[in-house]
């Protein structure tokens, strides 16, 4: 519990004359459920593509058990162990789920353009069958048994989250990255999202750092939280801490501290 | 939408992983291969020649889909490769190379010179990608016409017809199955592909590529990989190509040539195996068609009326363009998709929804 599975060393990011990300350090427990809140273009997505490989920081380190990873390509990551979902729906849209849950498994098959070929001479079939079997255990957990054979393109927007989120479990990752995995969810949707997280937590042991908004699904199922604001981060610790956190409460919900400020003085 | 008979169960992953998902469909394709493999005893010449024809044209047409269509790369410089697998073969023949070998092998020398060419793909993309595969274009076209000890010069290449085992497959009848065989071949190999890690990691870069490379896909390689694989299938089509004609010419391999190449995969569907050969099958028989129409109108009635006289062959060429062009709004998703709402249609029958 108490082991750092991803550490950020002092993380700044800028575009130009933009500052996203200003000095940010924090660090992921194995076996955690750890969100990043903040308002709107506080930098929480930036974080998240810097830890994916997306972004490369300006400054700072990031390492991933105990490997620094702050300049490796985002397709070396995938066999590191990190996988991640997108805020914005990034299937592949013409394959079908089935096909996209596998394209996870990418890095953990080892046939080639020639023997997928001769699909059956090469081992490719067996192989292809193996790791059919895991990833229908994934679609199982996800309950989108239904949907195996459509296009993706094609899928209800809640139904494209949870295969966003299979696709990524395909990747077998240690440490889960999952960016808004509930926005624009209703309440029966979102209840089964956070379902699905516990149980890849506490069943599947991954740990997961998760960007959210619905501050209720974020206390109840995170281990601790860290808010950012402008670039910066401002708090973390436990769900209860961050929340009595004065700064917290002005930044992110919106209370207007300077009069009790005043008011005191 | 996967339509299967209502009974028809699949009980094994491997059962639901084939290509031809039913009985029926294993049943036609049989019947289909036997079929066309009694074409040469019934079809003339012509009918076989044109056939022969959409054979190495499709295969070469498969390559470009699956740069294009899988990849979602593009490029116009396809007829230079065809041409350079030609020329490599019937180089490799003068060399003391039997054919049967050189035509794979002009296929993998192909290859590797659209690996060359294929490194800017890594790189860029679209319009930029376009004009870096022109470049390609002229830089072979050039280098046909300059490189005697390779292909002639302006004078071409005579080559040798296809021999094995001291059979000589030298007429259509018998070419027809050295071109069959290949198109098998080819087809079963890019169908296996696509159901296989490298052919999902190719759709995975053409869908998203962002998230593709965050599933630890490397696009640098796939890119350029499937410049590689599309110009073996290039090669290999071109190398059908010289020992059907027995003599390569520089002039053929235009850009032209290479702009009909992307009209097949097209019309046939971007992202399908069997529409490439459809695709190649519409280029090849539409002018044919337009033209025996032409010579029907010929002397006739319409003809005399409107007093075109010479002005038809034009008629011919604005006719196939307006086919193309009206099956392009028609028919976007190409000749494949057509074919599966044909099935669609008599699997539902008289029922339709």
């Amino acid at each position: 519990m108490q082991e750092v599975i991803l550490a950020v060393e002092g993380v700044s990011l800028r575009f130009g004359g933009v500052r996203a990300l200003t000095d940010v350090s924090f660090e992921v427990r194995r076996g955690e459920v750890f969100s990043i809140i903040g308002p709107n273009g506080a930098g929480k997505t930036s974080m998240v593509n810097c830890i994916s490989g997306r972004y490369r920081p300006t400054e700072g380190r990031i390492s991933f058990d105990g490997q620094d990873i702050t300049r490796l390509p985002p397709s070396r990551r995938a066999p590191l162990g990190i996988g991640r979902t997108f805020q914005n729906l990034a299937l592949f849209g013409h394959m079908t789920v089935l096909d996209n849950i596998m394209v996870g498994r990418h890095h953990l098959l080892k046939s080639g353009f020639l023997r997928g070929m001769v699909y059956w001479l090469g081992g490719a079939q067996t192989e292809e069958i193996a790791h059919r079997r895991e990833v229908e255990d994934i679609i199982d957990f996800l309950e989108i048994q239904h949907i195996r054979k459509e296009p993706a393109g094609t899928l209800s927007y809640g139904l494209r989250k949870r295969v966003e989120l299979a696709r990524a479990i395909a990747l077998k990752p240690r440490l889960i990255l999952l960016d808004e995995p509930m926005a624009g969810m209703n309440l029966e949707e979102k209840e089964d999202m956070a379902r699905f997280i516990l149980e890849l937590n506490q069943e599947w042991g991954m740990t997961v750092l998760m960007i959210e908004h619905d501050m209720g699904v974020v206390m109840d199922i995170s281990s601790r939280v860290m808010v950012l604001d402008f670039g910066k981060k401002i708090a973390d610790g436990t769900p209860d801490e961050v929340l009595a956190h004065p700064q917290v409460r002005r930044a992110y919900l919106g209370e207007d501290l300077d009069e009790s400020v005043e008011a005191a003085a | 939408m996967s339509m299967t008979p209502s009974g028809d169960f699949r009980t094994s992953y491997a059962a639901d992983m084939t290509i031809f998902p039913t009985r029926n469909s294993r049943l036609a394709l049989l019947i289909g291969l036997a079929v066309l493999l009694c074409a040469p005893l019934v079809l003339g010449r012509y009918e076989l020649s044109l056939m022969i024809q959409i054979g190495f044209l499709g295969i070469a047409a498969l390559g470009l889909n699956i740069l294009v269509g899988f990849t979602g790369q593009i490029s116009i410089g396809h007829a230079a490769f065809f041409g350079f697998g030609a020329f490599a073969s019937a180089w490799l023949v003068e060399h003391g190379v039997p054919v049967p070998l050189a035509i794979p092998l002009a296929g993998v020398a192909t290859a590797l010179v659209g690996l060359v060419f294929g490194l800017p793909a890594a790189r860029l993309k679209g319009l930029y990608l376009a004009i870096a595969t022109l470049a390609a274009q002229f830089i072979l076209e050039d280098f046909f016409a300059r490189a005697r000890w390779f292909t002639g010069g302006v004078a071409g290449r005579i080559t040798e017809p296809f021999t094995l085992l001291g059979l000589r497959f030298d007429h259509d009848e018998t070419y027809f199955y050295v071109v069959v065989f290949w198109v098998v071949v080819m087809f079963v190999a890019a169908a296996n592909l696509m159901r296989s890690r490298d052919g999902r990691a190719l759709v995975a870069v053409r869908d998203h590529y962002l998230s593709a490379e965050l599933m630890g896909i490397n696009l640098a390689y796939y890119r350029t990989l499937s410049f590689g694989i599309a110009s073996f299938y290039a090669g290999v089509g071109g190398a059908l190509y010289a020992h059907y004609l027995l003599f390569v010419s520089v002039e053929a391999f235009n850009i032209l040539f290479s702009i009909q190449f992307l009209a097949m995969v097209i019309i046939g569907g971007l992202g399908s195996v069997m529409g490439s050969l459809m695709g190649a099958a519409f280029m090849v028989l539409m002018p044919e068609l337009v033209q025996s129409a032409a010579q029907a109108l010929e002397g006739g009635a319409i003809d005399r009326a409107l007093s075109l006289g010479a002005s038809i062959n034009f008629l011919r060429e604005m006719a196939i363009g307006a086919a193309i062009i009206l099956f392009l709004i028609f028919e976007p998703d190409g000749l494949a998709r057509r074919w599966r709402l044909m099935k669609a249609y008599w699997k539902l029958y008289p029922y339709s929804h």
